[in-house]
């Protein structure tokens, strides 16, 4: 062998063995349990109850939904969602009344009333658990709407 | 032609009825009678009490594949404390006389059972407003009195209740409302609400 190739190998397994170091850091969501045992049950989180709007963070935001949606089925022949947020009986109701965007089809037509593809609430908008976000970050909203 | 040479059957009953006994006291006939009549007055309820469970109800294939389904994803089936409310405790009137008129009623029933008219799910769906239409309607004829079996307005602790139920019960009841009026698909999935509520529905784009 000629010496590039001989310092290319050496440099190569000392990378993986640098590598190697750091894999100890590195957890699947199973935690730091062997295979063969039994892992840790996460304690059990609760979905928030009843509570004012929430914020949003960035302008595009499909709101959170801050109220239990236990058992409010959504299917074909009906929509719990709308008996509260729909145009007809968003005020009775005293509930925020579903945006104008939702009667859009793909191709910009309005329809006359909820478009098929907005249909299903849960698909963007989703209530919250009091817990810690499922990974550490800086987010932060722009300043001009916090 | 009759002969009436000997009397017909019918008079001949009629005539062991009503004619007294030689061999038995008004004692013995009458508790006897009154022995008896506990029996069957037992035994008449018991087989009333049979056919308001759940396990009768859901003998019927149509109620079994559709409402109870539908039931087993609702509060009434799964909660935090476990305590349920089967098919009669919503369905079927704990007064007596109300519950011999609900089982008069479900002769009706047990025709279209016979008959075949919720045979396939397509006829259950074609059918589901009506039906549930018909218990809306009983039950607000009856103020929710089934509803009343177990959720007393009078107990119900608000502190404990969420933001919207608060403000939902004290003006509902204020507003003379029954508990139907506002918790309808409280245990089985609602109907098309086209008649009765065209806002929740989706629009056409006018493709097929």
């Amino acid at each position: 062998m000629n010496r590039s190739r001989i310092f290319a190998l050496a440099g190569a397994t000392l990378l993986i063995l640098a590598a190697g170091s750091f894999a100890q850091d590195v957890e699947s969501l199973r935690g730091a349990t062997e295979l063969v045992d039994a892992p840790r049950l996460p304690t059990l989180k609760r979905w928030e109850p009843d509570q004012q709007p929430i914020a949003r963070d960035f302008v595009q935001q499909p709101p959170l939904v801050p109220h239990s949606i236990d058992s409010y089925s959504i299917d074909l022949r009906s929509n719990k969602c709308l008996t509260c947020h729909s145009w007809a009986n968003y005020q009775e109701a005293g509930a925020t009344k579903i945006s104008q965007t939702h009667f859009a089809d793909s191709e910009a037509n309005v329809l006359a009333n909820v478009a098929p593809r907005r249909y299903f609430c849960n698909q963007c908008h989703v209530p919250q658990m009091d817990t810690d976000p499922l990974v550490e970050n800086t987010f932060e909203p722009v300043k001009a709407i916090q | 032609m009759n002969q009436k040479n000997s009397p017909g059957i019918l008079k001949r009953c009629w005539q062991i009825l009503r004619s007294p006994t030689s061999r038995f006291s008004l004692g013995t006939l009458s508790s006897v009678g009154f022995i008896v009549g506990i029996m069957f007055w037992g035994g008449f309820n018991w087989a009333v009490e049979l056919s308001n469970t759940e396990t009768f109800c859901i003998s019927c294939h149509e109620m079994e594949v559709n409402v109870y389904e539908e039931y087993k994803d609702t509060v009434h089936y799964n909660n935090r404390t476990g305590v349920r409310a089967t098919c009669p405790d919503c369905h079927v009137p704990q007064e007596w006389h109300y519950k011999i008129m609900r089982k008069v009623v479900a002769t009706g029933e047990l025709f279209h059972h016979l008959a075949g008219s919720l045979s396939t799910p397509e006829k259950f769906e074609e059918k589901r407003l009506e039906l549930a239409q018909s218990v809306w309607r009983s039950m607000e004829r009856s103020d929710s009195r089934e509803c009343r079996n177990c959720h007393d307005y009078d107990s119900m602790d608000f502190f404990n209740q969420q933001r919207r139920a608060v403000a939902g019960h004290i003006d509902g009841f204020d507003e003379g409302k029954t508990c139907i009026d506002c918790h309808k698909g409280i245990a089985h999935s609602l109907p098309a609400m086209y008649e009765v509520d065209p806002s929740a529905v989706v629009g056409n784009s006018g493709h097929n």
